[in-house]
């Protein structure tokens, strides 16, 4: 027996990368769902710590709403080209030239909501069985219940009630034709985990994540980017600010906080010292109390 | 800094939300959105306070029938160590949710309501950290307030619980008298138990000794993945990925592979970039050997000087996780590591009544009932006894029909 035990980052390391393989190992045709957020990224560079120097067994997908933050798409595009691995993107465009999803109207519409229908579409066309994603535990109180492997019926909807026992770190990953799973690898990591982790990893990150000067007005108490993708009136005032995402997701859904962070250390010693969550900058979990679990429920990721 | 995780067992009666919530708020790491939140809420003590249980309710259901029904997992930090909470039900119907959020949990807190003293459900819950094989446990005599924080009443519990702690064979056992309610010795050492002289919890919890096994004649390595390039550079590479589970290899090891028993030696150590001189229980590694053996997943690598058991047929403790029971005539899976093959409950020694500890008889093992088998696998598995080596000797049974989780088990030795 010994008093060495491993530090947490690489703790945490080792068991997403044994959660990755395991993917690898249980699924025919898994994916890892690529937003372009930090945490996706993190995913992106554990997976190249498990299958290296091999090819990754998945493909990456990105649900694009159409509606990113410019950056983000530069930011794939380079990275993809830079690891050579497999992008698919499926669009929310097309599943509502489709006819399959109306967009919403009025102030506060988003395209949000929407993703969730472009998902499973683009699941059920590419037949994916395992979907690895960024969720963490720490980020919402639906999603401290989740199991790291939680399976979805063929509707993608999660059933709280009906989850698998999920035992030392034994992951069964059988399903029925049509049921997939959606894989939580870095379920156990902490917002400033993963700062930490992609500071220490030196993991390049998109440029919205870092302080710069941005256009913006407020809705809600919170400060939204400007852009045409943000339906505007008369009483919005476009003032310019210094500000940084803390998650990115759709423009029209995510809010900026001001902040002088440059640098990555700006970044954790924000965060570390932040009085708010990182959830408390998205609109769409402020519906309800159970905005997350309803939205897991109906197959949102 | 090290990560502990730990499971908290309880329920709701003897105030383990409430104990729960008041670690993260005396640790401050409740963050200002989550604390309006909790100050908006109705739900309020008899004495207007803020109700601190409602920081640990996830589920709709649960926030509406005040239980905790699921596994919930909590994050907190302090300078010295971060902890990651298990905070499973206590009630018997979820004894599995506790089985598997204790499966996982490094320390384990039992909690006493100073008030009863030690009762039905402590045998019960003391009786699963024993099965589950949780190396450390911190007794909490939670309520000190409601008995006029009296040492006689936390001595009393203290003899009658190690009355128990014989009978199951729990070791390693510290006893803290709080109040989650008002905070007594939980974050903070109490000002009105001066009488006693230890930690508070969130002090042992940042203090425990946690340990690993890093001895060689435990070195396990299940093989999750095979990586083979196949590019014209790398035409001969061939590593074998996985995370060992227990034991420490180094390179020049001599190993061994099971079930195949092919024996080579290791060459090389890859974590990505890196090529660390040894691999420790945790780590991810890919390993190269020196002779070309056939290996893929669900082999595992293990030191030939320090070999599990190997054989199909295996005693084992079993709980029973599905709403339908055991079926012995029935072909299920059994997931061992890597290893997924079929196999058959051959026999049902006995079961335990969890809150007695008397043994059972009775035919039928429904859900949530706890005893000894005997399994039978279509192929050997390589495992080493549960009580030895945890991680190598916990396994998991699948319905075929359904693919749910249906048992949990605990392998003891082969039966010949």
């Amino acid at each position: 027996m010994s008093k060495y035990r491993l530090d947490y980052l690489d703790e945490l390391e080792a068991e997403a990368i044994y959660i990755l393989r395991e993917v690898a190992g249980q699924f025919e045709k898994p994916a890892l769902l690529f937003s372009g957020g930090k945490d996706s990224i993190t995913l992106v560079h554990l997976a190249l710590k498990a299958f290296r120097p091999g090819k990754f067994p998945f493909p990456l997908v990105h649900i694009d709403t159409g509606h990113n933050f410019e950056e983000t798409i530069t930011y794939r595009d380079e990275m993809v080209a830079r690891i050579g691995e497999k992008l698919i993107i499926g669009h929310v465009q097309d599943t509502i030239d489709e006819g399959k999803v109306i967009e919403q109207k009025g102030k506060n519409a988003s395209r949000n909501p929407l993703q969730t229908v472009t998902l499973l579409d683009t699941i059920a066309k590419h037949k994916f069985d395992a979907c690895i994603g960024g969720a963490r535990r720490d980020e919402e109180k639906a999603r401290a219940k989740e199991r790291i492997f939680s399976v979805r019926d063929e509707f993608g909807q999660w059933d709280p009630k009906r989850q698998r026992p999920e035992l030392w770190d034994i992951y069964n990953g059988r399903i029925h034709k049509g049921e997939n799973v959606r894989v939580f690898p870095i379920s156990n990591w902490t917002e400033l985990d993963v700062w930490n982790y992609i500071r220490r990893e030196n993991i390049p990150l998109p440029t919205i994540y870092f302080a710069h000067q941005r256009d913006c007005i407020t809705r809600n108490g919170q400060l939204m980017a400007a852009s045409p993708f943000l339906n505007m009136d008369a009483d919005d005032i476009v003032e310019k600010k210094n500000v940084r995402f803390r998650t990115v997701g759709d423009m029209t859904c995510t809010a900026a906080v001001e902040s002088y962070a440059f640098e990555i250390d700006d970044i954790i010693n924000e965060i570390a010292s932040s009085k708010i969550s990182e959830r408390g900058a998205r609109m769409d979990d402020k519906v309800s109390e159970a905005a997350m679990e309803d939205r897991k429920k109906g197959g949102y990721f | 800094m090290d990560i502990l995780k730990f499971i908290t067992a309880g329920s709701v009666d003897d105030g383990k939300s409430t104990l729960i919530g008041r670690l993260l708020y005396d640790s401050e790491a409740i963050l200002l959105d989550q604390l309006e939140a909790l100050h908006a809420s109705n739900r309020k003590n008899d004495d207007g306070s803020i109700d601190l249980a409602i920081l640990t309710d996830g589920l709709k259901a649960e926030r509406e029938q005040g239980i905790t029904i699921d596994v919930a997992y909590k994050y907190f930090e302090t300078d010295k160590r971060k902890f990651i909470i298990a905070d499973a039900p206590g009630h018997i119907q979820y004894t599995r949710n506790m089985v598997t959020g204790a499966s996982n949990a490094a320390l384990a807190i039992i909690l006493i309501d100073a008030r009863k003293g030690v009762v039905e459900q402590t045998t019960r819950h003391s009786f699963l950290v024993s099965l589950l094989q949780i190396p450390q446990v911190v007794v909490a005599v939670n309520k000190m307030d409601m008995v006029d924080y009296s040492e006689d009443v936390f001595k009393q519990i203290i003899a009658d619980f190690k009355k128990l702690a014989a009978k199951v064979n729990l070791d390693n056992v510290t006893y803290i008298p709080v109040s989650a309610l008002k905070g007594d010795n939980i974050v903070y050492p109490s000002s009105k138990m001066s009488w006693y002289l230890g930690d508070s919890l969130l002090q042992h919890l940042e203090n425990v000794e946690i340990t690993i096994d890093d001895s060689s004649a435990h070195a396990r390595l299940p093989v999750q993945w095979v990586v083979r390039p196949q590019t014209d550079a790398l035409h001969d590479y061939r590593g074998y990925a996985g995370r060992v589970s227990s034991g420490s290899f180094k390179v020049n090891d001599k190993v061994t592979v099971l079930p195949s028993g092919f024996s080579s030696t290791i060459s090389k150590i890859e974590v990505y970039d890196k090529q660390p001189e040894e691999a420790l229980a945790g780590m991810s590694v890919t390993v190269h050997l020196q002779d070309n053996i056939d290996i893929s997943r669900g082999d595992i690598i293990v030191n030939s000087a320090g070999q599990p058991q190997l054989s199909n047929v295996i005693e084992a403790d079993l709980c029973w996780m599905d709403t339908r029971p055991l079926d012995t005539s029935l072909t299920y899976l059994v997931q061992h590591n890597t290893k997924t093959i079929r196999c058959k409950i051959q026999e049902i020694i006995y079961k335990v009544n969890i809150n007695t500890l008397e043994k059972d008889f009775d035919e039928e093992f429904k859900l949530n009932d706890i005893g000894r088998i005997v399994i039978k696998t279509a192929e050997p598995l390589a495992f080493d006894p549960y009580q030895v080596n945890k991680a190598n000797g916990g396994a998991i049974i699948i319905d075929s029909r359904t693919n749910v989780t249906v048992g949990a088990l605990m392998l003891r030795q082969s039966v010949e």
